[in-house]
């Protein structure tokens, strides 16, 4: 007998794991990782939604939508570590502090 | 008579048609004096034609049109030209006077850069004069008022690359352009009151509308007007703006500032004589600018050293008669003595240009001296002008003076005849200083120069006309009937005669004593710093209206409305300071506002729910 | 039962998410993330998604894991890139992130304590209709939802070729700035 709450709990703790991990670290690799766990707190409240809301008939909506968040996550990690290698290549180094010419 | 019309509007054409072709062509020298003088001297010989055809008839009227300006509503404004004997008059003085200072002007400026430019000014000149004298309407005379305002300013900055001919012009039309916006302000005020502005019109309906006991609005109106002739024709207290105004070139000081520009005034009144019978207190008050001004101006004629200088007072002085002249009511013998004017003023300045010409731009009389044998044309010529001025007998300054005390008499007004005789005495006593300091005497400067034989042309023509000038043309006394004046006294009739000797003779006393140029006394030279700085009007209207202006601005320096804007201005700029600093480029920075911003919405979610 | 399961499950997945974005070492983190990742597939099977949590360990923890780990070995300096890494992150320079983490935290607690209490917790799995079947995910996925598939595979295309242009690119740009520092 889980409560809903318990994993809506879960969900917004790793959520907000994921934001400090977002904020605080200045490594690209890093901040990929925290995206991922942002994410991940995501889909689980789509499975919990896909499960607590198929009272009479089975409904496998939350469950589609984790395919795409999935696939969703794949493509961006994708293009995120391609990013990553390419920003390595050009500044031989990973801190994106240093990567402010947007500014001017 | 349309082929007279066809005459008449010519007139004015054929200057502006030369400007325009000089402003478009780069002509030689030699063409551009054909052509400029050639379009002037033309209008002359259309005009002594006109002269010639109406020399018998005295009640004629010639109009032509030259196209519609402006028609909305009720109001059509045309360029509607309008000769009668008045401007008849005027237009032989201007074409007359103008084409012999064009002449003359060959010979002075032959050696100036900016020929081409003089020419093209001076012909725009005359024909914005020619339009004023000869509109039909009131608007397009201020078109014709505007355009010699503007070629004046241009001509008395004409060398302006010095900064003081520029502060001359600058100050000539800031003065006159006072005059002129009371004038604009009473075309206003005629239109609203008599919804027309056609000059015949106006004196007709005025007296339909008007009369004599309930005459506020007329006198309104015509105290604007006046105020618009008073800026033109340099009469106190729009008067100082003239002195300075000889900072151009000689030949401009002698058309515009001496013979036809300055005059526009005085037609502008004698044109609405009708109108300003209606309004007597104007008037007296004309009648009193006029003695006041003659006597300013004589009077500081009378110490100045700059050769000029004096012409220049002794204009204001001449003006001044001939607003004493209209405000008695005489205007046919204003514009006589204008007239007369025209030729021995322009005489005079074109002498002193011949002078100025001959001694290297040299403007001060206690340096010249015995130039009598050395220039004897142009003594010659500086004589009969002077000798026109003082208006010895039988000079054409003679006959207009004489005529304008006598109407003075005529009116009652006898204490202004009194102040009116003064002020020739002391025009007599300027004129003989004048020419003795000059012509007499010891020689200092020798001329290296003599006037070209266009400039002694010129001056023997005009010194002609100043001798024999002085007739009084019909037309105008049955346009302008004068007053009877049949009660003089003998000393009403003989003073005035007699006393130009006795001022000749007082100042020969004098220079034989050689006691001109210097003070003995510190009253004496206190005033004669007064009246060599023309009563100190310049200091007065420093004190008055400047220095509290620039006062007024050094408050107002940050200006009181500009620092609503300014206010606005300074909230962008510490906006855009505070935002900017969100714009860092850093990528954390900006994922955290993004989480504030998150916080900041579910707080306000928060307590919404909290509230319920 | 279960709740101890989910309990301790749910404890794991937070610690190790913690421990992941705080390591050092790069390794280090995503070998915390895998656990991480075991541990969610764990709670996606208490929650009777099997299926989701089979592919939850295929993907995440090999898939995209496999492909952190390649890129890290490209890029991994050993001790040099830890001290970079001391260098850039430690806890002290990360309060202001804790604290606005933080209040995002309590903020979205208050929010779930705020709901209606029945609508929360009355739910519980035992109520429920029995777990959906592979069989019925893969009916809704080739029936209405087909559509979601066409668009997961133009999004997987998309990020292969942005991916290759990216790293072929900078490749390209590398060898530039060397020639011009030649």
């Amino acid at each position: 007998m889980i409560p809903v709450s318990w994993i809506l709990f879960l969900s917004l703790s790793l959520f907000s794991i994921g934001i400090f991990g977002v904020l605080a670290r200045r490594n690209l690799l890093f901040i990929l990782i925290s995206l991922e766990l942002m994410l991940n707190a995501v889909v689980i409240l789509f499975i919990a939604g896909s499960r607590y809301h198929s009272s009479s008939i089975a409904n496998s909506d939350g469950q589609i939508m984790y395919l795409l968040v999935l696939t969703l996550a794949a493509s961006e990690i994708a293009v995120g570590l391609s990013l990553v290698i390419s920003m390595y290549r050009q500044h031989h180094h990973l801190d994106i502090d240093k990567l402010n010419k947007l500014r001017d | 008579m349309t082929n007279y019309s066809n005459l008449l509007s010519l007139i004015p054409l054929l200057p502006i048609l030369s400007a325009v072709i000089l402003l478009f062509s780069n002509p030689s020298r030699l063409w551009v004096s054909i052509l400029a003088v050639g379009s002037i001297t033309s209008v002359a010989l259309i005009s002594s034609f006109l002269n010639y055809v109406y020399w018998q008839q005295t009640d004629f009227i010639l109009k032509a049109s030259l196209g519609n300006w402006i028609s909305i509503a009720e109001l059509s404004i045309s360029f509607g030209l309008y000769l009668d004997s008045l401007s008849l008059v005027m237009i032989t003085i201007i074409s007359g006077v103008g084409a012999l200072i064009h002449l003359y002007s060959t010979g002075f400026m032959s050696q100036d850069k900016s020929f081409k430019r003089y020419f093209i000014y001076l012909n725009l000149f005359v024909s914005a004069m020619l339009f004023l004298v000869l509109a039909d309407n009131l608007l397009l005379l201020y078109l014709g008022w505007e355009g010699v305002g503007l070629c004046s300013y241009l001509l008395i900055g004409f060398w302006y690359q010095d900064k003081n001919n520029n502060l001359a012009a600058n100050k000539a039309f800031l003065m006159t352009r006072i005059g002129d916006t009371a004038m604009a302000i009473g075309l206003f005020l005629l239109f609203t009151h008599l919804g027309t502005l056609d000059i015949q019109e106006i004196q007709v309906k005025a007296h339909t509308v008007w009369s004599l006991s309930d005459n506020t609005i007329a006198s309104i109106c015509c105290l604007l007007l006046l105020g618009g002739a008073v800026g033109k024709s340099a009469q106190f207290p729009l008067q100082n703006w003239l002195p300075d105004a000889m900072a151009g070139p000689t030949p401009v000081s002698a058309l515009i500032h001496a013979a036809t520009m300055v005059t526009a005034g005085i037609y502008l009144i004698a044109r609405n004589s009708q109108l300003f019978q209606l309004a007597p207190d104007v008037l007296y008050v004309i009648a009193l600018i006029g003695t006041f001004t003659l006597l300013l101006g004589a009077s500081a004629a009378m110490v100045q050293s700059d050769l000029k200088r004096i012409l220049a007072y002794s204009t204001i002085s001449q003006l001044g008669y001939m607003f004493l002249a209209l405000g008695v009511g005489a205007s046919a013998s204003a514009v006589f003595h204008l007239m007369t004017h025209a030729f021995f003023k322009a005489l005079l300045f074109l002498s002193a240009g011949a002078l100025i010409y001959s001694l290297h731009h040299e403007h001060n009389i206690f340096k010249m001296g015995g130039l009598f044998k050395k220039l004897p044309v142009v003594t010659v010529s500086f004589a009969i002008g002077c000798s026109a001025l003082a208006s010895l007998p039988f000079t054409s300054g003679f006959f207009s003076k004489e005529l304008i005390l006598e109407q003075v008499v005529a009116s009652g007004h006898i204490t202004l005849w009194w102040a009116a005789v003064l002020g020739a005495f002391i025009t007599a006593f300027y004129s003989a200083r004048l020419f003795f300091i000059v012509f007499l005497g010891q020689a200092q400067l020798s001329p290296d120069t003599t006037p070209t034989k266009s400039m002694s042309l010129a001056l023997i023509i005009l010194c002609l006309f100043s001798l024999l000038g002085g007739v009084q043309p019909s037309g105008l006394i049955s346009l302008m009937p004068p007053l009877h004046a049949d009660n003089l006294t003998n000393l009403q009739h003989w003073l005035p005669i007699i006393l130009p000797f006795i001022a000749i003779s007082f100042a020969w006393w004098i220079f034989k004593k050689s006691q001109f140029g210097r003070t003995h006394t510190s009253l004496l030279q206190g005033i004669h710093q007064l009246l060599k700085s023309g009563w100190a009007f310049d200091h007065i209207y420093q004190t008055i209206f400047i220095q509290p202006f620039k006062y007024l601005c050094q408050l107002n320096q940050y200006d009181v409305i500009d620092l609503f804007y300014r206010f606005i201005e300074k909230v962008s700029c510490i906006l855009n300071n505070t935002f900017s600093q969100f714009q860092n480029g850093q990528l954390r920075s900006y994922n955290a506002s993004l989480v504030i911003f998150c916080i900041l919405a579910f707080a306000w979610f928060i307590s919404g729910e909290l509230i319920k | 039962m279960l709740e101890t399961i989910f309990i301790m499950t749910a404890t794991i997945t937070l610690i190790s998410a913690l421990l992941a974005i705080t390591a050092h070492n790069v390794v280090h983190a995503l070998l915390y993330l895998v656990v991480t990742m075991l541990a969610i597939s764990l709670i996606f099977f208490i929650l009777g998604s099997s299926f989701a949590a089979a592919l939850q360990i295929i993907v995440y923890a090999g898939a995209i894991m496999v492909l952190f780990i390649f890129v890290t070995m490209m890029l991994h300096q050993g001790e040099k890139s830890l001290a970079q890494e001391r260098h850039l992150f430690h806890f002290s320079t990360s309060i202001t992130a804790f604290v606005l983490c933080s209040i995002l935290f309590c903020e979205l607690a208050f929010i779930l304590f705020l709901a209606p209490s029945e609508t929360l917790n009355d739910i519980s799995i035992a109520q429920l209709a029995p777990a959906i079947t592979v069989k019925q995910i893969g009916q809704q996925l080739y029936g209405p939802y087909s559509l979601l598939v066409v668009i997961s595979a133009l999004m997987l295309l998309s990020a292969l070729i942005t991916a290759i242009h990216i790293s072929k690119n900078a490749a390209s740009i590398e060898i530039k700035t060397e020639e011009s520092n030649l």
